[in-house]
């Protein structure tokens, strides 16, 4: 089992043709990711070749849904196109049972996700994650299901539930959760834009309920308080043993760190009331990402779920 | 990307929103000749600089250091108030809470004509980002700082959030205004003022407009004394008008080449220089330099679209600063390689002539290709496997008491 996406899913890509969509479509494909079409409007009617696959073009969202079924989509349009590319895919799914969006593009205005995040929250069955992330991967047996620009062999099918706001560091958590001889389940880059989609909350809820996930490692960083929101969830609801860290400990105030959601303003935000906020929660946390894989097996002994 | 009062005033005068008059100018002439043509006998002479609490803070010489007066905005009675004033102004430095101890050079001055106060509000509209909408937040306490209003008074703060379709609506509006205490056509134009500000906000794709103090004239009127104005760089591309109120002179030169490179470079205060891929490494990286007792020099976060070229600046930018004696570098390989970072490395240190320690760490895409490339090189470099060996590493070759 895994969170929102298997290997069941069925998953367009949005901006197929353009150079971000076909190089990554390609690896998704060489994951084993089922990748039924893409969306490239005027170019309906094209196949682009992911992998030696012939995948279909359409010309908009409608008709790559109805036509192939699909209920996950994968954005690599450029930034000023993504918000549209968000409303179309929402509406999209909407008519056709629901869907997972996977908005990877940077960039895009926040005024534009504002408007793209109330318009999915008007469809219930609609969920998005991102943008300005490295999206979603489950491994499986023989490959698995990648929604996103990560680099896939590093994963390993096991029992990890990992949800981050970076990129590279959630490849970090998930080399930490190797390195320990423990795989994932799922791994959500929900990314560090201050207005997106999916949030830690919604992550940690669904890997609770994941009976194949026994342990959530959770990556945070500076700026917003969506941290200390999870942590006090995860006080009142979560079962299984989270581990956590912050990125961003000595970032100056006032500065925006890479990610347009990583300030400190006004003295709120930082990395030590995040921390402060994980550990009051009974999160285990981990001070130095280098050590999230011997934090981890810690708290998987002191669950019963590991014996060293 | 912020800007000036002056500017953020001009665009306020274009939605609606009631200023009062001023000129900017860039020398004390020009001050001069605004207070003639503003034919007010009282004006403010008013700092202009992109950081708050202008009012409260200290010039310097720029020389010798020394201090000149206190406070960046002044309210002159006369010529020769405009004329000592804008001259302890213009061409000197201030040192404001928000500006660090270095401070900032004034090359702007704005005159501005006085008015009656009879009370003073704080108005701000921002993205509230648990939310996913626009908040309008209003309070009594007028210039006062708002951190302070909301940690040692937080009832005084009133909120209203926009509706991301239908925008601001009138109800709410009419909420805030009376939770100020506002009557008649003093409430008339704040909640005129609310509306053009959230236009303003939206088709100018601004991050922040805050205005303190907001001012109740003795006839009733609402007045943007002050105004404030971020916009969200995201939305450059749509917004040419941008590239004319930039002012790059406010900006660290060494962030805008950074960024004209495609890296993302924030200057700290430490001694070891950092090189890593992604912002979330690039923070963590640091914070365990810290936590192995070093002290990082910089954030630096090569972008996922990295190149030889790139990299090569990017060494180029670690090492203008002075204070650099040793660098880390930590490449999580995704779609970029590490091999092709190591040839990089290589060629950036010939290059540069690179003579401080360097520690380098890969992981990921191609790792053991890009350690064997740079253990096999006659550069020295230690190779280690991860951030933690990495941070104690470079930590352990400068020195700690350095």
């Amino acid at each position: 089992m895994s969170i929102w996406i298997g290997e069941e899913s069925k998953i367009l890509i949005q901006g197929i043709t353009g150079k971000q969509g076909t190089f990554h479509g390609t690896r998704m494909v060489r994951y084993n990711t089922n990748v039924v079409g893409g969306v490239t409007p005027g170019k309906g009617g094209q196949a682009v070749d992911l992998n030696g696959r012939q995948v279909p073009v359409y010309n908009n969202m409608r008709e790559a849904v109805s036509e192939t079924g699909a209920d996950v989509s994968a954005i690599y349009v450029p930034a000023r196109f993504a918000a549209a590319a968000i409303h179309e895919a929402a509406e999209a799914f909407n008519e056709n049972g629901g869907g997972l969006i996977v908005c990877i593009t940077e960039g895009i205005p926040t005024l534009d996700m504002v408007r793209a995040v109330h318009k999915v929250n008007e469809f219930e069955k609609v969920r998005l994650i991102g943008p300005n992330c490295p999206g979603i991967i489950s491994p499986g047996i023989n490959g698995g299901c990648k929604v996103g620009i990560m680099p896939a062999f590093i994963h390993k099918k096991g029992r990890i539930g990992i949800v981050s706001k970076s990129g590279t560091l959630t490849y970090e958590a998930v080399a930490q959760t190797m390195s320990v001889d423990e795989g994932q389940t799922t791994c959500v880059g929900i990314g560090g834009d201050p207005v997106s989609g999916t949030g830690f909350i919604d992550c940690l809820s669904a890997f609770e309920e994941d009976p194949e996930t026994v342990a959530v490692v959770m990556i945070g960083e500076i700026g917003g308080s969506a941290e200390e929101e999870a942590a006090e969830w995860v006080s009142e609801n979560m079962s299984k043993p989270v581990i956590g860290f912050v990125a961003g400990s000595t970032a100056p105030e006032g500065k925006r760190m890479g990610h347009a959601g990583a300030i400190i303003s006004g003295g709120k935000g930082t990395a030590s009331e995040k921390f402060d906020a994980f550990e009051k929660a009974g999160i285990y946390v981990a001070r130095d990402p280098s050590e999230i894989g011997q934090v981890l097996v810690g708290a998987l002994i002191e669950a019963g779920l590991r014996e060293s | 990307m912020n800007i000036h009062e002056y500017q953020a005033k001009e665009i306020f005068r274009e939605f609606g929103v009631r200023v009062l008059d001023g000129i900017h100018c860039r020398s004390v002439n020009e001050a001069l000749e605004a207070y003639d043509q503003l034919g007010s006998e009282i004006v403010a002479v008013k700092s202009q600089i992109h950081a708050g609490g202008k009012g409260k803070g200290i010039l310097y010489d720029p020389v010798t250091r020394e201090e000149v007066m206190r406070g960046g905005v002044k309210i002159a009675f006369s010529r020769e108030d405009v004329e000592k004033f804008s001259r302890n102004i213009y061409g000197n430095i201030l040192v404001t809470k928000q500006t660090g101890k270095e401070g900032r050079l004034v090359n702007n001055i704005y005159i501005e004509t006085g008015c009656d106060i009879e009370k003073e509000y704080y108005l701000a509209i921002l993205v509230d980002r648990d939310r996913k909408s626009v908040l309008v937040m209003a309070s009594t306490e007028g210039g006062m700082d708002i951190e302070e209003v909301a940690e040692n008074n937080p009832g005084a703060i009133h909120k209203i959030w926009a509706d991301p379709v239908e925008g601001l609506i009138e109800e709410d509006c009419e909420f805030l205004s009376n939770s100020l205490g506002l009557t008649g056509n003093s409430s008339e134009e704040m909640i005129g003022t609310l509306y053009s500000l959230y236009d303003m906000f939206i088709q100018r794709d601004c991050s922040m407009i805050e205005i303190n103090p907001l001012a109740r004239t003795r006839d009733g009127s609402m007045v943007a004394l002050d105004a404030k104005v971020g916009l969200d760089e995201n939305a450059n591309f749509r917004h040419s008008w941008r590239e004319e109120v930039r002012d790059l002179s406010e900006e660290e030169d060494v962030e805008i080449r950074a960024n004209d490179l495609g890296l993302s470079y924030v200057k700290l205060d430490g001694n070891i220089g950092c090189l890593v891929n992604g912002a979330g490494l690039a923070m963590a990286s640091m914070d365990v330099i810290k936590l192995y007792g070093g002290e990082p020099a910089n954030f630096l976060d090569i972008g996922g679209g990295a190149t030889r070229e790139s990299i090569t600046a990017a060494f180029q930018i670690i090492l203008e600063d002075e204070n650099v004696e040793g660098i880390l570098v930590n490449i999580f390989g995704g779609i970029i390689r590490c091999d092709m970072v190591a040839m990089s490395v290589i060629e950036a240190s010939k290059e540069l002539g690179l003579e401080v320690p360097l520690v380098v760490r890969f992981s990921g895409t191609n790792h053991e290709k890009g350690k064997e490339i740079l253990d096999t090189n006659e550069i020295s470099i230690h190779t280690v496997s991860s951030l933690s060996e990495g941070a104690r590493k470079i930590v352990d070759l400068i020195g700690v008491d350095n």
